[in-house]
């Protein structure tokens, strides 16, 4: 995206009369960074930010991370946002830097991230003439962000970026873009603190109100088959959240399921925790979803992978959602109780109501409910049997299993991220996360390419820490040029590539709703990911079969450095259990044994 | 949506924003992206020293539809207030139409006379043609229109609705 450097570049800042230096747009914006508390920008640079990146080159404060492509650096700060709970931070240029960020912006939209990027922008004079790389950012990115800037004025830009910080982490999470035209970075602007003022129109609701919650409660102590059904709103809210659904779920002895993005904010080893729900979720999560009489969503936003069919979602059930964004009440199901605020807070006040409220819950109904549970659970919906001959081929779910068990056993911090697919299903079931922030994955716009990227955010506020992007070989290439920003840095990010050679629930999709006609799911002409490693400096690594396998792993734990691991496993291996598209929770599908039972209406082959 | 067979209600949702560049998109993206309806659309500088516009737009939808229509428009950042006036109690919507009737002799009288029964204005009047001004609901401008067809209309300009609620009552 590099341009020719436009001379005004050289020019020397303008100085007041008074001989005091006036600081540039360029380094008022870093300024207000740094009182934003940003360490980290991910960004690659172009003409129209060639003022920002001199400015970046002048200081020591922020640290600039170039990745190899403009979506990667985003995902890279969504992933950082994630795993920290602080605003992951874009900088790209304009025209195409900008375009190329778009997908990573609808990501974060709509899977609640924080994260500011800034896009340069030609200068004012020249927007609307076509000039050359200028693109009507705002204009594209409007449905892509929670809020956007087109800063005009450089009396504006020091508020606009303390607003965007502010907008991006406060009430539901969002990308925020501000479009900074190139005369302005260059000219010299007005550096102001943050405001302390309250924005004029945006105050986000954060406190719940104490009657609602009082009435969810009391439903909730009057119920004989509960269930909590936890979303990634508590992973926002922040790590006392998570602490406070633990003590939540305990002192209720109340079941526990979880969307995609929730995973980790309640312990997924504990007994109480039933495994994800939805498409690819376990049988007791989706038939205790299905026959429970009280269900409390909590920071979820009743998702189409997660309701299956609408109008045989928890059909009986008295639902209470608890979110911070009024627009999700009611969206896609009824509630009977709605809660408006933080899910961490609301969490809080359900506890102190829980012990307030002098009634006592129906004990022997709720261990009735758990031995129906449990029956479910005996089910073994997770369940697969592996050939532990050393020449068997690998079966995917394994080598999740053996991946999350011998990195337990390095007793490390470990953060996963995920590419989109089978794989990220298998990791989602297999991979066990007993902490919030650890797991990272594309879960509403399912984004192929996410999990490289994401990884680089991950390690690079994580230095210390094991980061695995657990990968497709399909969805993997969409991003592997972040193999270069890994050399870089030497991150010493462990991709972990379950290679079926297809793009495997595409394939599995075909296999049950196209009659196994594998249109263009084939991963044909794949690279030879040992060299393909090698060639970016890192070790390349191969398993073609059980016996490999755990030694593979155990040395691409130990290595130091950067691992690309081929992990060769079953091509023909589908993700179970599945609800077809158009079906309700109890006509899940537990295996390939049953998939000539597949009878998908032909509103469900509609479906996504 | 859970029932499919909701009876579908027209709303005048009436959104006062900040006036500021870009808002206008923000608010009718959200409708077209989201696959909403819009029947009518006005929208003006209200509160000159407070940078405020005032958007209203007529929509149908179901009940269920209309309340996440406010709860979408309420969590645009520019977004001061949303309301739905049909649910607010009576209120009054209100349209201006200038229509342009070309014609002579017994069409042109008619066309006169029934513009006065209406209230119309002749803001333009030439030997062939006239332009009315009309202001009421939007019934009365369609009923209006229909009965001009005949009688020469040649051209349409409408603003769309603008409401306000009855009473002491705002938004």
């Amino acid at each position: 995206m590099n341009a020719t450097p436009n001379l005004n570049d050289l020019k020397p800042n303008a100085r007041a009369a008074a001989g005091d230096v006036v600081l540039s747009g360029a380094e008022v914006l870093l300024r207000v960074l740094v009182d934003q508390g940003v360490e980290v920008v991910f960004g690659y640079p172009g003409g129209a930010v060639l003022p920002i990146y001199d400015a970046l080159f002048r200081q020591n404060a922020i640290r600039h991370v170039l990745v190899r492509h403009e979506q990667a650096a985003v995902h890279a700060a969504e992933a950082y946002a994630r795993s920290t709970g602080k605003v992951g931070v874009v900088l790209v240029t304009s025209g195409p830097g900008a375009t190329n960020a778009v997908t990573g912006l609808v990501d974060a939209l709509m899977d609640s991230i924080p994260v500011v990027c800034f896009s340069g922008q030609v200068g004012v004079p020249l927007i609307g003439t076509d000039a050359f790389q200028e693109a009507d950012t705002t204009g594209i990115t409007r449905p892509a962000t929670k809020h956007n800037y087109l800063v005009r004025r450089a009396g504006d830009l020091a508020r606009v970026v303390h607003e965007a910080f502010h907008i991006a982490r406060s009430g539901r999470p969002g990308p925020v873009l501000v479009d900074l035209p190139k005369n302005l970075t260059v000219g010299p602007a007005p550096y102001q603190p943050a405001s302390r003022a309250p924005h004029p129109s945006y105050r986000p609701r954060t406190e719940p109100d104490r009657e609602a919650v009082a009435r969810a409660v009391a439903a909730m102590k009057g119920a004989k088959r509960p269930l909590f059904y936890t979303g990634g709103g508590i992973i926002n809210s922040g790590p006392r959240a998570s602490e406070a659904l633990g003590r939540l779920v305990r002192m209720t002895g109340f079941p526990c399921t979880s969307t995609l993005m929730g995973l980790g904010a309640f312990p997924t080893t504990d007994r109480q925790f039933l495994g994800m729900l939805g498409m690819h979720g376990t049988y007791e999560a989706n038939l205790a979803t299905h026959g429970c009489d009280v269900l409390v969503a909590l920071g979820a936003r009743f998702d189409d992978r997660v309701t299956g069919r609408l109008d045989a979602f928890s059909p009986d059930s008295f639902k209470i959602h608890a979110d911070i964004d009024p627009s999700q009440i009611n969206k896609i199901v009824q509630v009977d109780v709605p809660v408006l605020g933080d899910a961490g807070r609301i969490i809080e006040m359900m506890i102190e109501e829980w012990a307030r409220q002098s009634e006592i819950p129906d004990s022997a109904a709720l261990a009735q409910w758990w031995q129906q549970i449990d029956a479910w659970r005996g089910i073994r919906s997770l369940h697969f049997e592996q050939d532990m001959t050393p020449s068997a081929i690998i079966r995917p779910q394994h080598a999740v299993r053996r991946l999350y068990e011998l990195a337990m056993e390095t007793g490390r911090d470990t953060y996963v991220s995920t590419e989109v697919g089978q794989h990220q299903m298998w990791a989602a079931q297999h991979f066990q996360f007993d902490r919030p922030n650890r797991w990272l994955t594309s879960g509403g716009l399912g984004t192929m390419g996410y999990g490289l990227p994401a990884a680089v955010g991950a390690q690079i506020a994580h230095p210390d820490a094991l980061v695995i992007d657990i990968a497709g070989e399909a969805s993997t290439l969409m991003n592997i040029q972040e193999l270069g920003t890994i050399a870089q840095y030497r991150l010493p990010v462990k991709l972990f590539i379950l290679n079926n050679q297809y793009m495997g629930m595409v394939r599995q999709w075909q296999e049950l709703l196209h009659g196994s006609r594998y249109s263009e799911s084939y991963s044909a002409a794949l690279p030879d990911f040992v060299r393909l490693a090698e060639s970016f400096h890192a070790r390349g690594m191969r398993a073609t079969c059980v016996g490999e396998l755990d030694d593979v792993i155990r040395a691409m734990l130990a290595e130091p450095g950067a691992v690309v691991a081929d992990i060769s496993v079953a091509q023909d291996e589908n993700c179970y259990p599945m609800i077809p598209s158009g079906a309700a929770h109890n006509q899940m599908l537990l295996g390939p044994e049953q998939d000539g039972e597949v009878k998908v209406s032909a509103e469900g082959r509609m479906l996504v | 949506m859970t029932t499919q067979e909701e009876t579908t209600i027209s709303a005048v949702i009436s959104i006062l924003v900040e006036n500021e560049s870009g808002v206008l998109a923000r608010v009718i993206g959200l409708f077209s992206g989201r696959g909403y309806n819009i029947e009518s659309l006005t929208v003006a500088p209200v509160e000159e020293s407070r940078h405020q516009s005032r958007i209203n737009i007529v929509t149908s939808g179901t009940p269920q539809v209309i309340e996440q229509i406010k709860a979408q428009v309420g969590r645009l950042v520019p977004v001061y207030r949303v309301s739905d006036l049909t649910t607010l109690g009576p209120h009054v919507a209100r349209e201006m139409a200038l229509v342009k009737v070309v014609s002579s002799g017994e069409s042109r009288t008619e066309a006169l006379r029934i513009a006065e029964a209406f209230r119309a204005r002749a803001v333009d009047t030439t030997a062939t043609s006239f332009v009315f001004e009309l202001t009421g609901a939007t019934d009365k401008l369609d009923s209006f229109i229909d009965l001009m067809r005949p009688l020469g209309l040649a051209e349409v300009s409408r603003t769309g609705v603008a409401a306000i609620v009855r009473g002491p009552r705002t938004i």
